[in-house]
C-alpha cells in the first residue's frame, strides 16, 4: 500500500492538463495514464522526427526513442515506460533509460510501495529478469508467468530447464519446466508449471504443476503435495500461518485444499481466484455453486445471489469482514457487496474499492459510453468522457475522482476531491 | 479425377505418438480408463446414442470420407462408432492395445467432427460427440498422434498453439504495426489498452506464419474506427488443439486464460479472426468446460464482425473484387453458429461475381482438415486428401462455372483446401475474406 496521507485532499477540482492541446502540439497522442495521486497524466507521443516520446502534464520527455510502450505509473507516482533504441530494450523511469539493455523487455511489475520494479528480459534467446536495473545472473531457454513478491524485490517465474526439439512429445512429458526464484531453480522438473506466487513474508513460493499429462498438484518451495488431482488452480499463502491453499477438483466437485488435504466441506461446479483477508482469518473465492451460476463464497459459504454470465474483480475489505465483486448477468454488469447487488446495471463495472474504514464501496462504471463513479450503489450525477478508479482519502470521508472532461473534441484532465456526502446525499 | 480406393492406406499409418503410446498400454489400464471415462464423464447421452442407432445408414451419404472412399463402410459414420465406442461399451472396456491403436487412428484422423452426419440421422445422433469421447479415452491412455499432441503441449506450456514465446508475440505485433503504419500514417495496434471496446484475438499460426493477417485486421480496424486492443500477455490465442486431443482440463485452462485476459482489459467483446475450430472452443466446448454456459465476454467471429461493419457503413468498397469467387462454408461457424447469410452479405458486398458451390450453407462438405485432422500432420496428409474427393468435385464444378477464387474463412479449411486444390490440380486461388476486404476497401490516401 502506498501512503496517500501526503496527497492533496483539500476539497475542490483542479484542471491538470488540456489533452486537446497535446493533440494539437504533437499530432500523435496515445491513450493517457494517470498517476495514483492524480497529480499527473501522461501519454505516449511522436516527436517531429517521428520518434516516440512521452508527454506528461503537457511537457515532453527530453529523450525520444525508437519505440515506447507499456506506459505505467508506479504506486509512488513515478512514470515508467518500456523503451527501445536501435533494437535494444529496457525500462525508462521518469524518462531515463536503465543501463541494462536487451533484445526485448516486457511485463513491468511494481512493488506495492512502488520503490522497486522488475521486468522480464530476453537477449540472444536467453530469458531472465531485471530488478531495479540489476539482472539475475542466471538465464533460461524460456521463461513465463513472471511474479514478484509484495515489494517486488524478489522474483519468481516458470523456467524451462531442459531443451527439447519441437515434436519431441516424450521428452516434454518427462518434465522440462520448473520455477526459478531469484534465478535459482527448484530441483524437480515438471510437465507444466503455472503461476508461482510468493508468501506474504516473501520467504516461500508455491505454484501449480502438472506432474504427468493427467495429474496436477501444488508445489511449495520445490516440494509437491503428496496428493494429486485432475485439475487445480492458483495457490495462495495464508498471511496468518503460512499454510498454502488451492482450488482442486474432486470427484464431487471443486473445493479448497490446504497443505495437500481437502479443507472446505462444500463442493462447487467451479471455484477459483480465492483471496485471503490481510489478517488471514477469512478466505473469499469466486464460485459456481451450480453450472452457469456464479457468485462469491466466504469461507465456503456461497452468497444466495448468483450471476449467469460471470463474476470477476473479487475484493475483500481490509479486515476481511466484507467482500465485493463485479458481476454480469444477461450481458449487463453491476457491483455486488456482501451478497447484495447494486440497484442498477451498466455496460461495464471496474474493480470495487473499499474505504479504509470499510463503511463504503466505490466503483467506476460505464453506461452508454459515459463514465461515472458510484458509491454504495449510488451513481454520481456528473458523467465523464473517461475515468480512473476512484480513491478514498485515508479517513474515508472524501473521494478523489480522476477524470477526462469535455464535450465534442475537447478533452481536459481534472482531479477532483469530493466529500462522500456529496455523492451519498 | 480422384484416386482409386486401393491407394488409400486405412490402417496403421506409422506415427510415434500412436505406436509408442499403444506399446505402453496394458489391458488392465485400458479397462480402468475406459470405465472411468464412461462412468464419470459421459452420462446418459452416450448410452442413448449407442442404444438408439438402428443402423439405417442414412448418415453414410453425409460423410465425405465415406463418399470419397467409394462408399467403404469403414468410413461410414455409424461404422466409425461400431469400430470404436460400440465395441468398447459392449466389451465393457476389455479391448486390446491394438484395438486402441486403431480406434485412436480412426477417431483422430478419420473424422473431422464436422457434424454433417448428425443432420441426416433421423434421431439426430451426434457421431462427432462419440468420436470426441473416443478421443478423451485415447488422451487418457496416452495414444495420440504426435503432431497434434505436440500442439496440445505447446498450448499447455505457452498458452498458444505454436510455441510462440511471450516476447515473440509482442514483437510480431510491433512489426506488423510498423509495416501497416507505412501504409496508413500513425496506424496503431493498441496493446493492453484497458477499456477498449474490442479485444482482437487470433490463433497461434497467425503470428508464426500468417502475420499479414494481423496487418490486414489492423488496417480494417483502423479504417472502420474501431476502439480496439490486443493483449501483450498469454491469452491472446483463441485456438485450442487440447479440445481435439481430448485434454479437456487443458481446454478449460486455455479458455480461462483467454476470457480472463478480455475481462482484465475490460473490453465489451472479443472479435476473433477467421477460424472455425477456435470458435467452437470459445463458443461451445471450452467455455462450458469451466462452467461458463455462454462465453462470459461476447464473442464475435470475423464473419459477423465484417457484416456489422458493412451494415453500419464503416467500410466502403473502392472497387469490387473482379475475379469470380465461391465460398466454402466452415462447419464450425455455419452448422455451429449459423453465420452463412452474413458471410454471403459480405461476399456480395466485396465481390463482383459470387457463385455458390453445391451443396452449400449448413449442407456444405467439410474441408477434411477440421477436427484436428490436419494438425495430426504429414503422416495423415494423403489419407485426408484422398478422403475428400467430393470436395474436389464440388470445387471443380464451380470452376466449370468460371470460379477462380475460393474464399475460406477458416484457417484449417485453408490448409485442407490448399492440399486438395494442389493434389487434384484444380488451379484455384484460396483467400480469406479479410484478404479481399483489405484489397478492395477504401483507405486513406
Ligand atoms: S467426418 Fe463429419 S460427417 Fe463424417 S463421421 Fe465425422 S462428423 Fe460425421
Ligand atoms: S443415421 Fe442415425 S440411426 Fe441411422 S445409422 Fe446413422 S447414426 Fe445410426
Ligand atoms: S476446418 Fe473449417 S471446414 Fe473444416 S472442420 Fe473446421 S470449420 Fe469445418
Amino acid at each position: 500500500m502506498t501512503d496517500s496521507s501526503s496527497w492533496d485532499w483539500s476539497i475542490g477540482k483542479r484542471q491538470i492538463a488540456d489533452i486537446t492541446q497535446w493533440k494539437e502540439t504533437f499530432g500523435y497522442v496515445e491513450e493517457p495514464y494517470v498517476s495514483p495521486d492524480g497529480e499527473k497524466i501522461a501519454a505516449i507521443i511522436k516527436t517531429e522526427d517521428m520518434e516516440f516520446s512521452v508527454c506528461e502534464n503537457g511537457n515532453a520527455w527530453e529523450n525520444a526513442f525508437d519505440k515506447v510502450w507499456f506506459l505505467r505509473y508506479s504506486p509512488d507516482n513515478r512514470l515508467t515506460g518500456i523503451v527501445s533504441d536501435t533494437a535494444e530494450w529496457t525500462l525508462a523511469v521518469e524518462g531515463e533509460a536503465w543501463e541494462n539493455k536487451y533484445d526485448f523487455a516486457w511485463n513491468t511489475i511494481f512493488g506495492r510501495d512502488g520503490k522497486s520494479m522488475l521486468l522480464m528480459t530476453q537477449a540472444d534467446g536467453e530469458y531472465s529478469v531485471l530488478i531495479n536495473d540489476v539482472p539475475w545472473e542466471e538465464t533460461f531457454p524460456y521463461m513465463t508467468n513472471l511474479a514478484g513478491n509484495a515489494d517486488a524485490t524478489r522474483a519468481a517465474a516458470v523456467a524451462q530447464t531442459i531443451r527439447f526439439s519441437e515434436g519431441d512429445i516424450f521428452a516434454f512429458q518427462k518434465g522440462c519446466y520448473t520455477v526459478a526464484v531469484d534465478g535459482k531453480v527448484w530441483d524437480t522438473n515438471f510437465v507444466n508449471v503455472y503461476e508461482p506466487v510468493f508468501s506474504a513474508d516473501s520467504a516461500h513460493v508455491a505454484a501449480q504443476v502438472r506432474t504427468s499429462l493427467y495429474d496436477y498438484t501444488i508445489v511449495v518451495d520445490g516440494e509437491p503435495w503428496p496428493a494429486v488431482w485432475p485439475w487445480v488452480w492458483k495457490a495462495a499463502f495464508s498471511p496468518a500461518d503460512g499454510s498454502v491453499t488451492a482450488p482442486v477438483k474432486t470427484p464431487e466437485g471443486w473445493t479448497l485444499a490446504r497443505d495437500g488435504h481437502v479443507f472446505w466441506g462444500q463442493r462447487f461446479a467451479q471455484l477459483w481466484h480465492h483471496v485471503y483477508s490481510p489478517n488471514g482469518m477469512s478466505i473469499a473465492a469466486i464460485v459456481a455453486p451450480k453450472y452457469g451460476h456464479w457468485t462469491v463464497a466466504i469461507d465456503g459459504n456461497a452468497w444466495k445471489k448468483t450471476f449467469n454470465d460471470l463474476v470477476t474483480d473479487l475484493v475483500l475489505s481490509p479486515s476481511g469482514r466484507r467482500a465485493a465483486c463485479a458481476g454480469k448477468e444477461n450481458d449487463r454488469y453491476t457491483i455486488a457487496v456482501d451478497g447484495t447487488p447494486w440497484p442498477f446495471h451498466c455496460d461495464m463495472a471496474w474493480e470495487p474499492v473499499f474505504s479504509p474504514d470499510e463503511q463504503h464501496v466505490a466503483a467506476k462504471i460505464e453506461k452508454d459510453g459515459q463514465f461515472t463513479v458510484a458509491v454504495d450503489g449510488k451513481p454520481m450525477k456528473a458523467q465523464f468522457k473517461n475515468l480512473w478508479n476512484p480513491v478514498f482519502s485515508p479517513d474515508g470521508e472524501k473521494i478523489m475522482i480522476r477524470a477526462i472532461e469535455g464535450s465534442g473534441d475537447k478533452e481536459t484532465y481534472v482531479r477532483q476531491v469530493l466529500p462522500l456526502t456529496e455523492i451519498l446525499g | 479425377m480422384g484416386e482409386p480406393a486401393s491407394k488409400i492406406e486405412v490402417k496403421n499409418i506409422k506415427d510415434i505418438g500412436l505406436d509408442e503410446g499403444a506399446a505402453r498400454l496394458t489391458p488392465e489400464r485400458i479397462e480402468k480408463v475406459i470405465n472411468e471415462v464412461i462412468d464419470n464423464e459421459t452420462g446418459a447421452r452416450l448410452k442413448v446414442y449407442v442404444d438408439t442407432c438402428v443402423h439405417c445408414g442414412l448418415c453414410s451419404e453425409a460423410c465425405h470420407y465415406y463418399l470419397s472412399n467409394d462408399k467403404n463402410p469403414v468410413y461410414a459414420p455409424a461404422g466409425k462408432v461400431k469400430q470404436t465406442l460400440w465395441e468398447i461399451v459392449e466389451k465393457k472396456g476389455k479391448v486390446s492395445p491394438d484395438f486402441i491403436r486403431r480406434a485412436a487412428e480412426l477417431c483422430y484422423t478419420e473424422c473431422n467432427l464436422c457434424r454433417r452426419c448428425a443432420m441426416y440421422c433421423p434421431f439426430g445422433i451426434d457421431v462427432a460427440y462419440m468420436m470426441l469421447t473416443m478421443r478423451r479415452i485415447c488422451h487418457k491412455l496416452g495414444v495420440i498422434p504426435q503432431y497434434i499432441q505436440d500442439t496440445a503441449q505447446s498450448h499447455s506450456a505457452t498458452m498458444n498453439q505454436m510455441w510462440v514465446k511471450e516476447d515473440e508475440w509482442i514483437d510480431t505485433l510491433f512489426w506488423q504495426e510498423e509495416e501497416a503504419a507505412e501504409e496508413i500514417e500513425n496506424l496503431r495496434i493498441p496493446l493492453e489498452k484497458e477499456g477498449a471496446e474490442v479485444m482482437y484475438s487470433v490463433i497461434g499460426p497467425e503470428p508464426k506464419f500468417r502475420a499479414q493477417l494481423i496487418y490486414q485486421a489492423a488496417v480494417i480496424m483502423d479504417v472502420a474506427g474501431v476502439d480496439w486492443t490486443m493483449p501483450a500477455t498469454p491469452g491472446w490465442d483463441n485456438s485450442d488443439m487440447a479440445m481435439y486431443t481430448g485434454d479437456n482440463e487443458m481446454m478449460g485452462r486455455l479458455k480461462k486464460e483467454h476470457f480472463e485476459t478480455a475481462m482484465r482489459l475490460k473490453v465489451k467483446k472479443i472479435v476473433m479472426g477467421e477460424c472455425g475450430h477456435a470458435f467452437r472452443s470459445v463458443y461451445d466446448m471450452g467455455n462450458r468446460a469451466v462452467g461458463w454456459k455462454m462465453p462470459p465476454v461476447q464473442m464475435v467471429h470475423a464473419l459477423e464482425f465484417y457484416y456489422d461493419l458493412f451494415k453500419a457503413g464503416k467500410i466502403k468498397v473502392k472497387e469490387k473484387y473482379d475475379k469470380p469467387v465461391t465460398l466454402h462454408d466452415p462447419c464450425n461457424v455455419i452448422r455451429g453458429r449459423g453465420l452463412h447469410e452474413m458471410a454471403r452479405y459480405v461476399v456480395n458486398k466485396v465481390c463482383e461475381t459470387f457463385i455458390e458451390m453445391t451443396p452449400n450453407r449448413e449442407h456444405n462438405y467439410c474441408c477434411c482438415a477440421g477436427g484436428g485432422v490436419i494438425n495430426c500432420g504429414p503422416p495423415f496428409r494423403d489419407k485426408r486428401v484422398y478422403s475428400n474427393r467430393v470436395k474436389a468435385d464440388q470445387l471443380a464444378a464451380t470452376k466449370k462455372k468460371g470460379v477462380e477464387v475460393c474464399i475460406a474463412p477458416c484457417h484449417n479449411c485453408h490448409g485442407g483446401l490448399e492440399d486438395i486444390i494442389h493434389h487434384y490440380k484444380l488451379g484455384m486461388e484460396l483467400k480469406f475474406l479479410g484478404d479481399i476486404i483489405y484489397e478492395v476497401m477504401e483507405k486513406p490516401e
